[in-house]
């Protein structure tokens, strides 16, 4: 056998083992969704959905759970958006040459790699404790809102960044302001890419679970919330409650709220990308 | 008038930004002022060194090393499982694969990225560890295999993608001059490109390492509550993250020994990837510069 077929048998045996490689990671997930749709699907009914906690697996709901998490997710959007598409604004229309905000960026990469718990750890001393909210939704709202706030920056700028340059210059030719270009031109023509970066933040807003734990979210909530100042818990929180209890039935509970669950990260980011590629279809300059 | 609505309005924005670096400095003052308090009741090197971690015993030991171990347990094991795989993925995606079954597989690779955590502890704990039990008789029910194995696929797109992106920065000049001396396709993805490309590969790592360090609810969840100096993979750990999360469901009276320890082991896990953190961006911002 010579040197040029030996080189040819590796390099096809490589293209087999990378085949393998990429399908263990799709094989996982498809185990994943087959094993929690196969124990989870028949227990979901609107019983399930509408039904209060209870210490009995057959009659237990995700009513208050559902509901917490629909509070502090919106809550934690209100807080966040305006903050971090600010912040993203500034960082990449006025401070380009601004050492102070070289220094954000750095911080930002760096906050981006903190482990979430860590800001459950801030949102139980800062929100929690000194500003005397407790375990309330508001608290939790306000630890979500840090946590998600650099993926909104990063996208922000993402988006800014691909506006050319021409449009502004166009905008300062009529004799518009600096703020008059942002609002009118930069950010309605950025407006695509900036809801794709919101919306990931808010799938990722959803899925959170050890902050919220931290900050003192409770397992067991027999109402529902009704101001921002109640006590709450979440869908993921739920889930884990009823993952860690011995009964079977249980176990079923939990795979039908993950199914609930995974269908709203599923359907935020298939939207976002639906998103992605609309606006990269559509807007050329 | 237009020229004072400019400047107030420059101004709210550095503070949307400014509200980032007050984060950083918010958890790093809370966790060295409730530290400090720690430390005034126990020795920080019995801290460090300490081979026991009770401290919600009668009898309280303050030993962190347990905790670590079983964190580096479960990373490492991930790791081996991420690094293989997620790397191997970059090279065929990026040297053999067409445009249109890339542009299909990158983003199913990444809805592995997008499950919540808390979803891989319930798969770890109900499926995988049957299955690894039936191979494995000596296997805990909560054991660092199974929830290292799942958290290693969990972040196989944090090391595809990104490595992904750092091979096709590669000029194409690399790749044609290595063809034109009659290289392989495999002795330019693995002797040329991967070189070449090797600084954004180990950011991708490092930054893998960090998010698995940081990872909390599959450990919770799967790894078990038992803090142990092992690196026995068959059996019951708990990590740093599983102790903060274990504290925080529990009855612990605020402002107790036991509450501060949250902050002590919370500082330990803040600095491991902290540095880690550093260490990537220190590379991405010294090296990925250099073809261009």
């Amino acid at each position: 056998m010579n040197n040029a077929r030996k080189n040819e048998i590796k390099d096809n045996a490589f293209k087999v083992f990378a085949l393998v490689c990429t399908s263990v990671g799709l094989i996982v997930l498809g185990l994943l969704l087959y094993n929690i749709i196969s124990v989870g699907l028949t227990r979901i009914n609107w019983d399930f959905i509408t039904n209060l906690p209870s210490r009995r697996p057959g009659k237990a709901g995700i009513y208050t759970a559902l509901l917490g998490m629909i509070w502090v997710v919106t809550l934690t959007l209100i807080i966040s958006f305006p903050i971090g598409i600010g912040a993203g604004v500034y960082l990449e229309e006025y401070g380009k040459k601004n050492p102070f905000a070289k220094f954000i960026e750095i911080n930002i990469a760096n906050l981006a790699g903190v482990p979430s718990i860590i800001y459950g750890i801030l949102g139980l001393e800062l929100f929690g404790r000194l500003l005397a909210l407790g375990n309330s939704i508001l608290a939790a709202s306000l630890t979500l809102s840090l946590l998600v706030l650099p993926i909104v920056i990063v996208a922000t700028r993402e988006a800014v960044k691909a506006v050319p340059g021409s449009l502004r210059e166009a905008s300062y030719g009529l004799g518009a302001t600096r703020w008059q270009t942002i609002s009118r031109i930069v950010l309605p023509a950025s407006f695509g890419s900036i809801l794709t970066g919101l919306i990931l933040a808010v799938s990722r807003a959803v899925g959170e679970t050890a902050p919220l734990i931290v900050v003192g979210a409770l397992v067991y909530v027999p109402f529902a919330p009704k101001t921002p100042m109640d006590q709450f818990t979440v869908l993921p929180i739920q889930i884990f409650n009823w993952t860690s209890r011995p009964q079977s039935g249980f176990v079923v509970n939990a795979a039908a709220a993950i199914i609930i669950l995974l269908m709203f990260v599923f359907i935020l980011n298939g939207f976002a990308v639906f998103l992605r590629n609309r606006h990269n279809r559509r807007v050329k300059y | 008038m237009q020229k004072v609505k400019e400047k107030i309005i420059e101004a709210i924005l550095l503070i949307c930004s400014s509200i980032t670096v007050l984060t950083t400095i918010g958890i790093i003052i809370i966790l060295a002022i409730e530290t400090f308090q720690f430390f005034k009741d126990v020795s920080i090197v019995e801290f460090f060194t300490g081979t026991e971690w009770t401290p919600l015993f009668a009898n309280k030991k303050f030993g962190i090393l347990p905790l670590v171990s079983g964190t580096l347990l479960t990373t490492f094991i991930a790791i081996l499982v991420a690094l293989p795989l997620g790397l191997t993925i970059a090279v065929y995606l990026n040297e053999y694969a067409d445009k249109r079954f890339k542009a299909v597989i990158k983003p199913l690779l990444e809805v592995l990225a997008a499950i919540p955590t808390v979803v891989y502890g319930f798969f770890a704990l109900t499926f995988i560890t049957p299955i690894l039990q039936s191979f494995i008789p000596s296997l805990a029910g909560f054991n660092a295999l199974s929830a290292g194995l799942v958290m290693g696929i969990m972040i196989i797109p944090y090391v595809s993608s990104m490595s992904e992106d750092a091979l096709s920065a590669v000029p194409n000049s690399l790749r044609e001059a290595a063809y034109g001396m009659g290289s392989t396709r495999l002795q330019t993805a693995f002797k040329v490109m991967l070189p070449a490309a090797s600084s954004g590969v180990i950011v991708s790592v490092i930054l893998a390492i960090s998010r698995a360090i940081g990872e909390t609810m599959i450990v919770a969840v799967a790894a078990g509550q038992e803090p142990r100096l092992t690196f026995n993979p068959l059996n019951s750990i708990e990590t740093i993250t599983t102790y903060i999360v274990q504290v925080s469901m529990g009855d612990v009276p605020q402002n107790s020994i036991e509450f501060r320890s949250i902050f002590a082991a919370g500082i330990t896990l803040f600095g491991l990837t902290f540095i880690l953190n550093n260490i990537s961006f220190w590379m991405k911002r010294k090296f990925v510069q250099r073809y261009e």
